[in-house]
């Protein structure tokens, strides 16, 4: 130490070098391996957590719910299981749809989760909105269609549908494509 | 940045006093492995510390995807194993760490009894040593029950057996670690609860105090 603060005096510049201490050296080697020892554990440990983040949706099933028949321009309520896989258990998960046929005749299927807060949607449920999806918890509205026309912010979710052989199948979940 | 955000809190609360006390101490010649190669076995109750961190870190992140129920115990660690990211690597991290765990201490301690560190004034440290020991071993006895597979279960069928023949109190151990009459979902949950919470708190305050005890009174002197 004594010696090396010598040569930089005898450079006639002291502390322009910058040199780095020992102190400095040590902590910085230090400090990088050890940093990088933890760093292993971590990053392992980490990814390990966030992995559902990182997983791909999981396709849906295409179900039979319904006779196509059966539809009519009234909304019909359907109820249906889907094979659901939760990480390391699976099981049959309800699922319920209101379906009906717009003014061209084309069959869509609504979601009755409310987007205000998640209660189940009902046509027609309150006597005083005739024609409309009702939800009993706060009083949100909605047209055949699904779109909102009060409390709740979103219209309803629609479903994917396909139909074949006179029957009609549901699949996902999607954001509802028949209202701005 | 961060030196300014640590000179802020030090204005504040004069921290720097706390963490001095703990970090500058002097490591003596005849533990400086730098000056004698022989002085690494000093370093075995670190590396028995290091291995403890890594086995809490990896357990707290298994208990994300982990459940202590008979159905889906097994379901969840091959799950977690096998389907999520890393999983093998975390899995493996508190697997291999269990032995490698009990493996540093049992050098430790051999350490200890032969350089004599154990005798006076440090014979309360050797009695808490000891009992970091048992707990060790606790932790490994109930951590080999979660998996819920061939092995975890008659191992610990065997293991409670051996604890049912203590003299007088067997029975009564056999029931407070079964949980029931038999190995099964009441002796997986109590397993469990002792693994992740009991026994770790046991741990962390005997490690407190062994190393509370080394700091007070140094390290013991050259042979």
């Amino acid at each position: 130490m004594q010696d090396h603060n010598k040569e930089q005096q005898s450079h006639g510049k002291p502390n322009k070098r910058r040199e780095m201490t020992r102190r400095q050296f040590l902590s910085y080697t230090l400090g990088g391996t050890g940093g990088f020892m933890m760093s292993l554990p971590l990053i392992a440990n980490l990814r390990f957590a966030v992995d559902p983040l990182l997983q791909p949706k999981a396709e849906s099933d295409w179900v039979k719910v319904i006779d196509v028949e059966k539809i009519t321009d009234t909304p019909t309520a359907v109820n249906f299981e889907k094979n659901v896989v939760d990480g390391w258990y699976e099981s049959d998960k309800g699922f319920g749809a209101w379906i009906s046929k717009d003014a061209s005749g084309d069959v869509f299927a609504l979601s009755p989760i409310c987007k205000h807060l998640g209660c189940t949607v009902e046509w027609e449920k309150n006597v005083n909105y005739p024609n409309e999806y009702f939800c009993p918890c706060h009083a949100a509205r909605y047209t055949k269609d699904g779109k909102n026309l009060a409390v709740a912010p979103a219209p309803l979710d629609e479903y994917d549908v396909k139909i074949e052989n006179g029957s009609v199948y549901l699949s996902q979940i999607k954001p509802n494509t028949r209202v701005e | 940045m961060l030196k300014s955000v640590y000179n802020w809190i030090d204005e504040r609360l004069d921290i720097t006093p706390m963490w001095r006390d703990v970090a500058d101490h002097e490591v003596p010649e005849h533990v400086n492995p730098a000056h004698h190669f022989s002085a690494f076995v000093y370093c075995f109750g670190g590396l028995t510390f290091f291995i403890t961190v890594i086995q809490i870190l990896s357990g707290m992140f298994l208990t994300m995807y982990y459940v202590d129920d008979i159905v889906n115990a097994y379901k969840s660690v091959d799950y977690l194993q096998h389907q999520v990211a890393f999983g093998v690597i975390v899995r493996g991290m508190h697997h291999w760490g269990a032995s490698l765990v009990i493996v540093m201490m049992f050098l430790h301690t051999l350490r200890v009894f032969f350089t004599g560190s154990y005798k006076a004034p440090r014979e309360m440290n050797w009695v808490v040593g000891m009992s970091i020991f048992f707990v060790m071993l606790g932790l490994g006895f109930t951590g080999y029950l979660l998996p819920w597979d061939n092995k975890a279960y008659f191992a610990t069928q065997v293991g409670i057996q051996i604890a049912a023949s203590v003299p007088y109190l067997g029975q009564y151990i056999e029931t407070f670690l079964q949980g029931g009459e038999i190995v099964g979902a009441q002796t997986l949950t109590r397993f469990f609860a002792l693994h992740v919470f009991f026994l770790p708190g046991a741990l962390l305050a005997l490690l407190g105090g062994h190393f509370f005890m080394i700091r007070k009174q140094g390290i013991s002197g050259p042979l």
